[in-house]
């Protein structure tokens, strides 16, 4: 079933200039994104700084003005006066979690923050359900009275998961959500949101640079660049069988661990680089701009020019 | 071998909190050669970025203890002035964050001609400007005429990491401390910048320091790796035997905790409990034995030495020859683990 | 740079013209007219009433309003009845006055502030930044009035180092050497009142935007090049740090609008801000008004002044 369907999303940022301060051009940050989430999945939205993927991310869960196109929901139109109780269903875990979370705040009110904005509860009950919440991210419920600081990294990654989870929601937008983590934290929060994702049945939307926790979390992924999707596709067609040549630096980019494989490592990516630099005029139009997604299997996209 | 290019002897590095002094490096020796890549390798708390500032002489209130030889001699706690006569010379720093570790005032051409001015005070201006050019170019800078009078704001995250490369290398040091120089940057943008001071590196024969948590990186880059843990070396080997035959507790852990591209596992390894604050450092015994607790206290020794279990091959305390991951039964332990 | 300093005027126009809307209707709602103070009592009624037909009173406001821009835009501000002179004329004189003191207050507060404000940045919590701070909020508890009462009594009735009153003293030839020395020596102790107080928000400023500086990365760069402190204090830290105290010079020219008032009252220092005080006692209202429409255009100006020296001085907004 599909959860959440985004329908040629265009979000376009003014450029202002001249004397009058008047909009002489736009950047086009996100530039026609088609992409449909499943109920359960995860879906990974993959690109680099500037590629778009937050904007995406943020324009599903209405922080960004659309300028074009339509985001749907259980197959019910999301805009500007959609109806709370859908929005509700959609919540978002930020990348630090050093920054996300107000330093004056008790966890109490953090958590309690979007219970309040939809629920009328008694303090007692408003209390029971954040200590149900932080027992449910493996925080002790006594910890309601602390403030932020007083917590790691990885408990205040969870402390944001508790938040976002408050109010039962559908679906998870995360933001590069252990990017600011050690390794071995970053473990811990991965391990900790595929159990929940299975407990609470939840739908994930896991936006990220970097491909080694992609493939390691999602079932499928879209590949941005320059504001569009140059190849959407399952983990195993992405990583296996990268069609777009963006795609191939990507995953060509992306340190191996083994160290004995180094030189030959090395030797791929010049050879990707050279493809990249000299096919680069059949894979983008003048603009340097991917083309639209053509499918080439049932699950696979990718953005290749018309006679391709 | 003749003298190493850097030999720390017995660092110890502490900041105070309050009234007391807590060592943040905790007793390190370690040595780098020239041409060599070292990469200290470790997570946040582990001491690995105030072991560099400490060989820059870069810590403001630490105390520093222990001898750091370069080129024979001990730069340990040399007074600023004569310090400044190795920094940014034979002795040079790449940082992690290219947004704002170069000045947002001051044209990119004048952040790099300030380390011209500083130590080839005799060279005139026009030849200077004239290298920085030719620097820029080596960084593979485009338009570095252009770039020569912009501002760092006017250039993208891996081009800036370009420029502080070039003031790194301005002076062809001998050694270059690397910390996290890739850490910020897109994948993408890594790759380029690891070859670049891959190459750098063969050009000048420069030892390399590289400190970083990135065991991808380390993997591409390194000749030998120290892996620290609370403020000490935990293991130290060369590149093949420690991604192949990791040995210390911390760095299996380590290792496992990584999601690998060509490996499906279903769930990551997490290590147990969390890393200790600084004033909080276990000071006896085996700092890592809290994070195993599975593994029985008489595994351990009771003052953690490194041991040389082969050529070049450290590795501290004795608890790695009991040392199994919960979830595997006592009797497959030290199999499988190190084929990542 | 043009583009921007051209929009920024756009925008000033419409604000000078508001200001001087606000301001007329102001003066209209006040008790009186430009009338009341040239009425000799003994007149007849029906001959103020011809004089208000004459003079336009009986029109419209917003003929009137018109008919006081179009004076306003020559110059002509009307009649003081104190003076019995033109306000244009009158507030000429006192301009003059005020732009000295403004001029030479404003150098003593850069003259105080940016030493004070370095050392106290560059030293933060030893024991001399401790007493610099401690001066600082000294200087912001203390209304500036009553520091000049106090300078006044000690240093002009007590010790009697400066005169107490006027802009000059009285009888000297204008143009010559103790003309001019005489005038500096009435400034003195109003700027340094304004001064010493003024220029405690400058010291904070600057000490604050410092040991921000101090702690930035791309010191630590500075410093791993091996340049000395020296340069890096002077190089990287000052110069960074003094750039938003520049763009704030503009609306120090306000403040010395605001502290002028006090201080020129106080000193019997023939300036606006004592022309002020005196007119409103005195409902001469043609000449606050003008004062009011002039020191509002000079707050004005002030602000546009610091957003252009701020996009003059920082790269990361200055418009090509």
């Amino acid at each position: 079933m599909t959860l959440l369907k985004v329908n040629d999303l265009k979000v376009h940022f003014p450029i202002r200039g001249g004397i009058l301060n008047r909009k002489i051009d736009a950047i086009r940050a996100v530039d026609g994104v088609n992409f449909e989430i499943r109920q359960g999945e995860t879906y990974g939205l993959v690109g680099e700084s500037g590629s778009g993927k937050t904007t995406t991310g943020k324009a599903v869960m209405g922080l960004n003005n659309i300028t074009d196109g339509e985001i749907y929901f259980e197959n019910e139109l999301l805009n500007k006066g959609s109806k709370v109780n859908i929005r509700r269903d959609i919540q978002m875990i930020f990348q630090d979690p050093y920054s996300s979370l107000n330093p004056r705040k008790r966890v109490f009110d953090i958590i309690a923050e979007p219970i309040r904005n939809y629920e009328k509860l008694s303090k007692q009950e408003e209390k029971r359900r954040v200590q149900e919440l932080l027992s449910q991210v493996g925080l002790s419920p006594e910890s309601i009275l602390k403030y932020p600081h007083e917590f790691s990294g990885g408990q205040r990654q969870r402390i944001g998961v508790a938040r976002a989870i408050a109010l039962k929601p559908k679906l998870i937008i995360m933001d590069e959500p252990v990017s600011a983590l050690d390794v071995s934290v970053q473990a811990q929060v991965l391990n900790f949101m595929q159990e929940l994702q299975e407990e609470l049945n939840l739908t994930y939307l896991f936006i990220s640079h970097d491909l080694g926790v992609v493939k390691h979390m999602c079932d499928r992924i879209g590949i941005m660049y320059n504001g569009r999707y140059v190849e959407e596709g399952t983990k195993e067609e992405i990583f296996n069988d990268p069609q777009h040549i963006y795609t191939k630096r990507l995953v060509a980019a992306i340190p191996d661990i083994d160290p004995k494989r180094r030189q030959d490592n090395f030797k791929f990516r010049e050879q990707v680089k050279d493809e990249f630099t000299n096919s680069y005029n059949d894979y983008f139009d003048e603009d340097g701009l991917a083309y639209q997604l053509k499918p080439i299997t049932d699950t696979h996209r990718v953005a290749l020019p018309e006679r391709g | 071998m003749s003298n190493p290019l850097l030999e720390i002897k017995n660092l110890k590095t502490s900041f105070r909190i309050g009234e007391k002094y807590y060592a943040a490096v905790d007793d390190v020796s370690l040595n780098v050669n020239e041409n060599e890549v070292l990469a200290i390798v470790g997570e946040s708390g582990s001491g690995k970025s105030a072991l560099a500032f400490s060989v820059m002489g870069l810590h403001n209130r630490a105390k520093i203890e222990g001898d750091i030889f370069f080129k024979g001699k001990n730069i340990a706690n040399l007074p600023t002035k004569e310090m400044n006569k190795f920094r940014g010379n034979e002795l040079s720093m790449i940082f992690q964050d290219p947004l704002t570790a170069l000045n947002p005032l001051m044209e990119v051409g004048r952040q790099i001609d300030e380390v011209l001015i500083l130590h080839k005070s005799n060279m005139p201006k026009s030849q200077r400007k004239k290298y920085i050019i030719e620097l820029l170019e080596r960084v593979e800078i485009p338009r570095p005429k252009h770039v020569y009078n912009q501002f760092p704001h006017e250039l993208s995250g891996g081009m800036r990491q370009r420029v502080i490369i070039a003031i790194a290398i301005a002076n062809q040091p001998e050694l270059l401390i690397a910390d996290e120089p890739t850490t910020a940057l897109d994948v993408t943008i890594q790759a380029q910048i690891l070859d670049l001071m891959r190459e750098l590196k063969d050009d000048l024969n420069s030892g390399v320091v590289l400190i970083t948590h990135d065991l991808g990186v380390v993997a591409e880059m390194a000749d030998r790796v120290a892996v620290m843990y609370a403020g000490e070396i935990v293991e130290i080997a060369d590149v093949d035997t420690l991604f192949n035959n990791p040995q210390h507790p911390y760095t299996r852990s380590l290792l496992s905790s990584i999601p690998l591209l060509d490996d499906a596992q279903d769930k990551l390894h997490v290590i147990h409990g969390i890393v200790p604050s600084l004033k909080h450092l276990p000071r006896e015994g085996c700092r890592f034995s809290a994070r195993i607790p599975w593994i029985e206290e008489d595994a351990h020794e009771e003052q953690p030495t490194l041991h040389e279990i082969s050529p070049g091959h450290f590795v501290r305390c004795t608890c790695y020859k009991h040392f199994y991951f919960p979830d595997e039964s006592k009797e497959d332990q030290n199999h499988d683990v190190a084929k990542s | 740079m043009w583009k921007f300093t051209v929009r920024r005027l756009l925008i000033t126009t419409p604000q000078i013209i508001l200001l001087s809307a606000i301001v007329f209707i102001l003066a209209k709602m006040m008790p009186g007219d430009a009338l009341t103070g040239l009425i000799d009592p003994t007149l007849s009624q029906e001959r103020i009433a011809e004089m208000r037909e004459k003079l336009g009173l009986n029109n419209p406001w917003y003929i009137q309003y018109r008919d006081w821009l179009a004076g306003v835009v020559q110059g002509d501000f009307g009649q003081s009845f104190k003076y019995q002179m033109p306000v244009t004329e009158l507030i000429w004189q006192r301009v003059i006055n005020t732009f000295w003191l403004s001029l030479v207050s404003t150098i003593m507060i850069y003259a105080i502030g940016l030493p004070l404000g370095i050392v106290s940045g560059r030293y933060n919590d030893r024991l001399i930044d401790q007493l610099i701070t401690g001066y600082t909020y000294l200087g912001f508890a203390t209304p500036v009035f009553i520091f000049g009462l106090v300078a006044l009594w000690i240093f002009g009735f007590m010790l009697g180092w400066f005169p107490t009153g006027g802009s000059v003293e009285p009888g000297l030839e204008p143009g010559t050497f103790e003309y001019i020395l005489s005038k500096l020596h009435h400034l003195l102790l109003p700027s340094l009142s304004i001064a010493l107080i003024g220029t405690v928000g400058t010291v904070q400023y600057l000490r604050s935007e410092i040991i921000d500086t101090k702690q930035r990365d791309f010191i630590i760069t500075a410093r791993a090049k091996g340049a000395p402190e020296r340069r890096v204090y002077n190089r990287h830290i000052f110069r960074n740090s003094i750039l938003p105290i520049a763009a704030f010079f503009g609306y120090e020219i306000i403040n010395l609008i605001n502290g002028s008032i006090f201080i020129e009252q106080i000193f019997s220092y023939p300036g606006m801000g004592n022309l002020f005080i005196e007119s409103i006692m005195l409902r001469d209202y043609s000449v606050v008004t003008a004062l009011v429409l002039l020191s509002g255009i000079l707050a004005i100006l002030g602000a546009l002044l610091s957003d252009i020296i701020l996009s003059v001085v920082d790269p990361r907004i200055r418009i090509k």
